[in-house]
């Protein structure tokens, strides 16, 4: 079905399984490690073969020679897959460097080798046997160093690189109260916990490869792409995944150097990347400086906002977009932003949860609150003061090089001076949050307040993130006893899309949500919008609406009645004064229905957005400046959200991810060798259980009839674009030093505190 | 090659296994108990924990041949499908995970550290080291830091063994 206007009343307002706090449906399975990851089918493949991936030990330049004829003789060795006895490689249409590297080499840990033996040990023994002669060639790996010279970006996701409006130097030069502050964010890692990892058979020239990858259909056409056979004889299947927060979008070096590897070696291979080389093998959020210039009225309105931001990538790679958000979230009649791209030799930047938002906000939203300062305004009325009904900026062509542009069926987000906003209850969200927090007890002085040896403060910072829809396909199956079984090839990545599908399904057909079984992660099944950018929920269940539709459409028709007037419930569906169970209706030949949401107009006629506010307490230990969150509440403004439980939980995830960031996440670079030098799990520091205090979430009561029949908009990275810079500004409230350059580490603190005395 | 004999879920289990097998990959590739999971195979992440001899490892750091007759206790062990271990039901419950690859060592680490508290074992936190320690947010935050979980479940994970340390599930 087309979605082309505004959503009137449906079968999901009765919300009778929809918008419940539902426990999740494959809870069970995964609290009783029943639920089968990538590594992990026994079943399917007997005797498996293993193999563990060689990485690159130079940044760039070339293999002049590699050594098997150790590792060859190696116990158990079956074989050895690099570059030279690789055949001819394509390349990914979302890779920017090759997945198996030589003799040419693109980045530190590039997979330059694969491994096969007839054990994890065996292989793991034989690929320290190889020796590997390099030839080292200089690379840029300092992203301040190349930042007066990166040219202007072509792109950003979501739109063009700049944009201007009005005269933002002049206005900016004559606004009384000026802030023209630079900002640094950290290159970070996605660390999911499970690794990527395939296991792949071949069978004649058909390969099916059980992975874990969030885009199933992107991933079924960049692998045959890479491997240079048909799409058609690729098989992915990926029913759970753990973890992926962006890391897990695209193809990577385990589900090529599987196939390979099982090529080579005629068996079935499985091969997990080792967890030492996934930072410097796969892809990481790349390290921005962003410098923000804000002019204001003496009384606080914005009559200049300007945002360049500077990141680096490969040759051929893209941008951070993190000036995307200044387009859209103030109020301000001379406005500019620029994006310039540095090529630099680091591993390959990509996306990472809401790339862009995550980072743009960390730096917007410390600007705020020091132009509240520089103003006396409370920094939540700053915010309130400065709000927008209409997108500020000026309309930016749609980029053809978005992810989710290449599907070509996507109205891609794009700002549009003048557009409306489905939903922005932004003002809403600030002001509720400052209830509930007790915004109005902190003091606007800082380092006032103290509680023992922790001096205590309190931060605030504005949350927004683009609703983006792209087109979504499912299946649905009737059967005899009144079963439904939805099929689509969406993941689910630990958001919850197990079951706010089933509650869809069972709420469009009006049976108990016990009596849906829904089947995800397999290429076979119809091509969903895949989880990302925080449109997986909204889309995919869009896309099980339609089929749904239609099957009600087949029941009513193999009754002889209208859809409209045939009533679905309890199992059963009602026409005037008959009354026939579903799987009756179905016969033993069961109903099938298949359809798909495509999204028209209305994503280009509106700016769909979400909104929130982020409210932080904080505890700076006064002699040893380690920072301790000790409260936290975020107020959502999401549309309808389909199942609170998963919803507050991927909000809690994206909260502790921005306190990752705010106080711990940075890949420490090597600038002499150039690579990220903390590439495991103890040295790149995510947060821990002793890290997180108990948090709070909101959702205001929203429907967003432009977004979808379902009324819904995503929510799972809203939860962490705006944290970090809370953090940072309850810091700054608790002890007075402003840091700009995350993250803030205790040594960035000490010299600015009180005396301990 | 060495013979290994362990007794993994009340099940007694006869292995022959490369010495270099941790006790991690004997479970997920030679018993087939792939619900403990491997996350770092270092010893980083806990995803691994298992419950060896009443006290709860990580797998990936321990050889499968230093284990010879001892008991292991997966997450396999803990409940049925029927009859969910309360700290799987509460996990359930309180929405305790999200893509569920920590799930099976947050649980074990979970059960085995209740276990802990009860003897007495002091943490980093136990503020008094001569009584008894309390099982309070705080406690279970410190001694559960070992397992990490990036989706970032921790508030609800918090609540989840609270509830069963309090016997309300």
């Amino acid at each position: 079905m087309k979605f082309e206007t505004p959503a009137t009343e449906n079968p999901i307002d009765q919300l009778k399984v929809i918008g419940k706090a539902t426990d999740r449906v494959e809870g069970p399975f995964k609290t009783m490690g029943r639920a089968r990851y990538a590594y992990e089918w026994h079943d399917v493949a007997k005797n498996p073969a293993y193999g563990y991936v060689v990485g690159s030990a130079i940044a760039k330049g070339r293999i002049r020679s590699i050594d098997l004829s150790l590792a060859k003789v190696s116990h158990g060795v079956l074989a050895i897959v690099t570059a030279e006895n690789a055949g001819k490689l394509g390349k990914g249409e979302f890779n920017t460097a090759l997945l198996l590297g030589g003799p040419e080499i693109q980045h530190y840990h590039q997979a330059v080798a694969l491994v096969v033996a007839e054990t994890f040990e065996q292989a793991r023994a034989a690929a320290g046997q190889i020796r590997i002669e390099y030839e080292k060639a200089p690379g840029a790996f300092d992203l301040a160093a190349a930042k007066d010279s990166a040219p202007m970006a072509d792109k950003i996701t979501g739109g063009v690189a700049a944009s201007k409006v009005g005269d933002f130097e002049g206005a900016f030069a004559a606004a009384p109260v000026q802030l023209d502050a630079t900002y640094t964010t950290p290159d970070q890692s996605h660390a999911m916990m499970e690794p990527h990892s395939s296991l792949a058979k071949w069978e004649g020239d058909k390969l099916t490869v059980w992975t874990s990858n969030q885009m199933i259909d992107w991933g079924r056409g960049d692998l045959a792409k890479t491997l240079n056979i048909p799409k058609e004889n690729v098989r992915l299947i990926s029913p759970y995944i753990g973890g992926g927060f962006g890391g897990k979008l695209f193809v990577r070096a385990d589900a090529v150097l599987a196939s390979l590897g099982a090529r080579a070696a005629q068996r079935p291979v499985k091969v997990a990347l080792q967890r030492a080389l996934m930072p410097n093998n796969t892809t990481h959020r790349p390290a921005t400086i962003q410098r923000i210039r804000l002019g204001t009225t003496r009384e606080g309105k914005i009559t200049a906002i300007g945002h360049d931001s500077w990141s680096g990538d490969l040759p051929e790679g893209k941008p951070d977009g993190a000036v995307h958000q200044t387009r859209l979230l103030y109020a301000g009649e001379n406005r500019m932003t620029a994006t310039r791209l540095a090529v630099l030799d680091l591993p390959e930047a990509n996306a990472m949860r809401a790339p862009g938002e995550a980072t743009g906000m960390m730096a917007l939203e410390i600007a705020m609150d020091e132009l509240a300062e520089k103003l006396g305004i409370d920094p939540v009325e700053l915010r309130i003061l400065n709000d927008t009904q209409v997108v500020p900026d000026d309309a930016s062509p749609p980029s053809k090089d978005d992810p989710q542009d290449r599907k070509g069926d996507t109205a891609a987000n794009q700002a549009g001076k003048g557009k409306r906003f489905s939903q922005r209850q932004f003002i809403e969200c600030l002001r509720l949050g400052a209830e509930r927090f007790g915004w109005n007890k902190r003091s606007a002085k800082p380092a006032a307040n103290r509680d023992g040896m922790w001096l205590i403060g309190q931060g605030v910072a504005a949350a927004y993130r683009g609703n983006q829809t792209t087109k979504s396909a499912a299946r649905v199956r009737l059967d005899s006893r009144g079963g439904v079984i939805v099929e689509t090839d969406m993941t689910d990545i630990g958001t919850g899309s197990y079951t706010v599908i089933a509650q869809t399904a069972a709420e469009m057909l009006g049976v108990p949500l016990n009596r849906v079984l829904v089947r995800l992660g397999d290429s076979s099944f119809p091509v969903s919008s895949g989880s990302g950018g925080q449109w997986g929920a909204n889309c995919s269940t869009s896309g099980v609406y339609a089929a749904c539709l239609k099957l009600r459409e087949m029941v009513a028709q193999k009754l002889g009645v209208s859809a409209t007037d045939a009533v679905f419930s309890d199992g059963r569906v009602r026409v005037g004064d008959r009354d026939v169970p579903l799987g009756e209706v179905a016969g033993s030949a069961g109903l099938v229905a298949e359809d798909a949401i495509e999204f028209g107009k209305l994503a280009k006629e509106y700016q769909q957005s979400t909104f929130g506010a982020h409210f932080v307490e904080v505890g700076v230990h006064v002699a040893t400046g380690e920072t301790r969150v000790r409260r936290m509440l975020a107020v959502c403004a999401a549309g309808r959200i389909l199942n609170p439980k998963a919803a507050r939980s991927q909000v809690i995830g994206a909260m502790t991810m921005g306190v990752g960031a705010a106080l711990m996440e940075e890949l420490a670079v090597d600038k002499r060798l150039g690579f990220f030098v903390n590439h495991d799990m103890a040295t790149y520091e995510v947060p821990v259980h002793a890290d997180i205090p108990h948090q709070d979430v909101i959702f205001l009561d929203e429907t967003d009839p432009i977004s979808s029949p379902m009324k819904a908009k995503g929510v799972a990275e809203l939860g962490i674009c705006g944290v970090a810079a809370a953090v940072a500004n309850a810091i700054y409230n608790a002890t007075g030093v402003r840091v700009r350059d995350y993250p803030i580490t205790l040594d960035k603190l000490l010299d600015g505190l009180p005396d301990v005395a | 090659m060495s013979k290994v004999s362990l007794t993994v879920n009340g099940q007694a289990c006869d292995l022959e296994l490369d010495n270099r097998t941790t006790l991690l990959d004997a479970l997920r590739e030679h018993l087939h108990l792939t619900g403990t999971k491997k996350g770092c195979d270092q010893g980083q992440c806990g995803a691994c924990t298992v419950i060896a001899g009443g006290h709860r490892i990580n797998s990936c750091l321990t050889l499968a041949v230093m284990h010879q007759g001892d008991s292991i206790t997966t997450i396999e062990g803990l409940g049925t499908p029927e009859k969910l271990h309360p700290m799987q039901a509460a996990f359930v419950k309180c929405d305790g995970f999200q893509c569920g690859y920590c799930t099976p060592g947050q649980i074990c680490s979970a059960v085995a550290m209740l276990d802990e508290v009860k003897a007495g074992i002091p943490s980093h936190v136990t503020a008094d080291l001569t009584s008894h320690p309390q099982l309070t947010t705080d406690e279970i935050r410190e001694r559960m830091s070992g397992n990490i979980c990036r989706c970032a479940a921790y508030s609800n994970i918090i609540e989840a063994i609270s509830e069963v340390g309090r016997g309300e599930i």
